[in-house]
């Protein structure tokens, strides 16, 4: 009994005041961390990001990329779960954030770890499948954060659903892309894989769900969960 | 000339910012400013204390602009595996790691095989201080003084057979010393090979030292091979067998990923990595990277060991 009562307060918990402040800090502090860091060590000599700070940088935001888009993904499930309706705007705010971290990622390997060196960048790009498979994955993200607005929600409707399912392709293709760079410890690699696989997983399961249960009128299911 | 008022007649009073909040925001960045001057400050006495350790020894291969690599730099951005994957694991885990009383056993094609407490190793060997460059596979690069005896020495002292062609390394096994080992991200014990020329080329070292003292823990207490020409991870640490063979050993890292590591694993710019470049490397320290040199700048002496060899194919 004391269980469902916990079950139904947990339910009941509004959007708190802090709540968009807790996001914001979450999207904006680590990113600008690592570059304030990087910064310092160079400039200051400082060892924030330890004796290899331009690798180190690089490594934390590429795996930053992978936890925003966890978050972005987790978001649904833990409306439906616990029934918070009002995490929902928070969606589209992790899924950008994934996108410029990432791309702020792929930058820092141009600029800083590169240093603009063109021919290892094309050969990189040509030769190297763990780097090809991470810049397809930040491509994919470029039409997903240019039809991010409401505007091309609604203009594209069902379209728009269908593109956005992009959103499970990525990260796969994000813990790929890890997973081959690493030289032998993959562990964290599997973890986020296995994360991925039971939100998909966990996806899939609501949909069948759901037509099972409102089998009556399939076309009023919210198709964009 | 129509002059219009600055504030917009229709704003409303709910969009205009209530003084508490207005006021608030000033002490807010009144906090952000000092936080910033507190973390500046902070930053200034951290670069300050980067380190009092000199380096001693002679100077091996050094290029014009090779500086020694900080003391706090060598011990505390490492690899080896068996304490933890990240390079700062092996300093935090390998703490309370004993390197003594430890044995080191020679044998295989040997005329005098044993079983030597590391004092009695030793003896016998005169101890240098020799700076060499130190290229990481991964492409950064330290300069490290480091204490040692001449590899050369110890096997001489064995008095390999005439059939011994190669020299195989292992690393202790002991996963309640070293938490690493209780994980399968590789094969082990370590190991790892070298040719007998190669091993007895006067530049490869056991070391027992760096910066004038023992060796620290995570970086191969209390004994380690030191092979400048080659990629680090030849550079076995923790040694406990030493074994003269006529087979070519099989190493850990050939073994994890053979298109990726070879026997040689010579430094060598014009061979990539399979998923990186090698041609550059970022000193530790430096911002800007530096060309890879051959041999990691050892190919006056070494060069001689591979001629006729073709480099692309014995990686």
């Amino acid at each position: 009994m004391q269980m469902m009562a916990i079950w139904t307060r947990v339910r009941a918990v509004q959007r708190p005041r802090w709540w968009k402040w807790a996001v914001w800090i979450s999207v904006i502090v680590p990113g600008v961390a690592v570059i304030a860091g990087v910064l310092s060590d160079f400039l200051l000599g400082t060892r924030w990001l330890g004796s290899n700070p331009v690798k180190d940088g690089e490594q934390i935001l590429g795996q930053l990329t992978i936890k925003y888009l966890v978050t972005a993904l987790a978001v649904t499930p833990v409306r439906r779960i616990l029934g918070w309706n009002w995490v929902q705007k928070d969606r589209r705010t992790f899924g950008l954030t994934a996108f410029f971290v990432g791309l702020t990622h792929f930058s820092w390997y141009v600029l800083l770890d590169l240093q603009f060196d063109v021919a290892q960048l094309s050969d990189d790009l040509t030769k190297r499948k763990y780097i090809i498979v991470g810049f397809f994955a930040l491509l994919l993200m470029v039409p997903l954060a240019l039809t991010s607005t409401r505007a091309s929600i609604a203009r594209m409707k069902k379209r728009w659903v269908t593109l956005h399912r992009l959103a499970y392709v990525v990260p796969l293709l994000g813990v790929t892309h890890w997973w081959m760079s690493v030289k032998a410890d993959i562990e964290e690699p599997i973890i986020y894989t296995v994360t991925f696989a039971a939100l998909l997983g966990w996806r899939i399961w609501y949909a069948r769900r759901d037509t099972s249960v409102h089998a009556t009128s399939p076309r009023e299911r919210p198709r964009t969960a | 000339m129509l002059i219009r008022p600055s504030v917009p007649r229709d704003l409303r009073s709910s969009e205009i910012t209530p003084e508490s909040l207005y006021l608030s925001r000033r002490e807010w960045l009144a906090a952000a400013g000092l936080t910033v001057g507190a973390i500046a400050g902070a930053s200034a006495l951290l670069a300050k204390r980067a380190d009092a350790q000199q380096a001693v020894g002679t100077p091996f291969g050094l290029q014009p602009d090779d500086k020694p690599t900080p003391w706090m730099d060598v011990t505390s951005y490492n690899n080896f595996y068996e304490f933890g994957t990240g390079k700062d694991d092996p300093a935090v885990e390998a703490k309370g790691f004993k390197p003594r009383p430890w044995t080191v056993k020679i044998d295989g094609l040997v005329k005098k095989p044993g079983d030597f407490a590391l004092d009695d190793f030793l003896k016998g060997s005169k101890v240098e201080d020799r700076i060499y460059r130190h290229r990481c596979v991964e492409a950064w690069s330290m300069v490290i003084p480091w204490r040692g005896i001449m590899l050369a020495d110890v096997l001489k002292r064995a008095e390999p057979a005439p059939s011994a062609k190669f020299v195989e390394f292992t690393t202790l096994y002991d996963p309640a010393r070293m938490p690493g080992q209780r994980s399968s991200v590789l094969r082990w014990p370590y190991t790892e090979g070298l040719r007998l020329d190669e091993a007895m080329h006067p530049l490869a070292l056991l070391a027992t030292g760096v910066y004038g003292r023992d060796l620290p823990n995570q970086n191969g207490a209390p004994l380690r091979l030191v092979v400048p020409w080659k990629y680090g991870f030849k550079g076995i640490k923790s040694i406990v067998h030493i074994r003269l063979t006529d087979r070519m050993p099989v190493t850990a890292w050939n073994t994890s990923a053979p298109d990726e590591y070879g026997f040689y694993c010579n430094v060598n710019p014009t061979v990539d990595h399979p998923r990186w470049s090698q041609a550059k490397e970022r000193r530790i320290g430096e911002f800007l990277r530096r060309p890879t040199l051959m041999f990691n700048g050892y190919a006056d002496q070494v060069a001689s060991l591979y001629a006729g060899m073709d480099l692309r194919k014995n990686y």
